[in-house]
């Protein structure tokens, strides 16, 4: 976007800025996610350094939200029982459109240490609920996790707002052709 | 107290309902009480003043082929002593009496022991499964345990 940028570089005359409507929600939708964090296991222990000071967590324009109806996006850390399954499936039902999520650990994202003989476990979050951004890690490091939002945030910075359906139409004309 | 005591006291009590098995390496020394005298043995074991076992550490079901069991672990804080008790029931009648009335930390235990093992603790006041949901089918433990195709339509193998 580089919007920024022109604050201190302006065109001749001052505060003009050039960019679509789109470009500016998006920017703004991206750098403000609230999210509900739906910990479950170790990972959610090692998401509790991403969250203090070390790694600060909240520079990504995050902040934690305990309802689902204020969230932006919903974090599944850890290993996803099938008890527990049905309660995610509620959350992100309730939570408002557009709605992102981010499976961390390899728990949520393929059943991790269980996939086998664990007869309680769900074998991957996203045999119940759609899922944007794969974390890889058992734990994942911080870092992974950092990754993992900047991915987020690019992810919702280039979505189509505007006649979404026909650009969508298009997409998915030329994946047919691939 | 040592351990040989215990036995000794349980057996001069108990006679042929207790049968102590001193060398079980690798494990410790326990003790094999008869399912339906578990309930006197524990009170016995709480209310002597010699032996005084008023901490109950644990209780765990285990299937041993063909028979399920429980192990109870005892420890007396006063006399800092410890004794391992032993249980076989039959796995088609697998009734033992409990303990909940005695160490009130049996509760969740046999709670427990039932969700993962199906083992029917006569007399407890709320036999219902704690980890498991409710409507789970089967006992997970077991080592004839099936692996369920689905739950509430969601797959479960990977």
């Amino acid at each position: 976007m580089g919007l920024l940028n022109k604050l201190d570089d302006p065109f001749e005359g001052g505060g003009v800025l050039l960019g679509t409507v789109e470009d500016v929600l998006n920017w703004g939708r991206s750098k403000s996610d609230w999210y509900l964090h739906f910990g479950l296991a170790c990972c959610a222990i090692e998401f509790m350094a991403m969250n203090a000071s070390h790694f600060d967590f909240m520079r990504f324009g995050t902040i934690p939200r305990t309802s689902p109806r204020q969230a932006d996006f919903i974090m599944i850390t850890g290993t996803v029982t099938l008890k527990m399954a049905e309660r995610i499936k509620i959350l992100w039902e309730q939570m408002a459109e557009p709605k992102y999520c981010m499976s961390i650990g390899s728990c949520s994202n393929s059943g991790g240490p269980y996939w086998e003989h664990g007869y309680h476990v769900l074998k991957g979050v996203d045999r119940i609920i759609p899922v944007d951004v794969y974390v890889p890690g058992c734990p994942p490091r911080p870092e992974a996790m950092q990754e993992g939002m900047v991915k987020l945030q690019k992810m919702i910075s280039e979505q189509a707002i505007f006649n979404k359906r026909k650009r969508m139409a298009e997409i998915d004309k030329q994946n047919e052709i691939k | 107290m040592q351990t040989e005591k215990i036995f000794d006291t349980l057996t001069k009590k108990f006679g042929n309902d207790v049968t102590p098995i001193l060398e079980a390496a690798p494990s410790e020394p326990f003790i094999l009480v008869k399912a339906d005298k578990i309930y006197d043995v524990c009170l016995f074991l709480r209310d002597n003043s010699e032996l005084d076992f008023d901490y109950m550490m644990c209780l765990t079901g285990v299937h041993q082929k063909p028979d399920l069991g429980v192990v109870y672990h005892l420890y007396s804080i006063k006399h800092k002593h410890k004794i391992v008790l032993k249980t076989f029931v039959s796995i088609d009648a697998p009734n033992v009496p409990t303990v909940e009335r005695i160490w009130r930390s049996a509760d969740w235990h046999e709670r427990e022991a039932w969700d993962m093992y199906g083992i029917n603790f006569e007399g407890h006041h709320n036999l219902i499964r704690i980890l498991c949901p409710y409507d789970w089918e089967g006992f997970p433990l077991r080592k004839d345990y099936v692996t369920p195709e689905e739950y509430h339509g969601m797959r479960v193998p990977y």
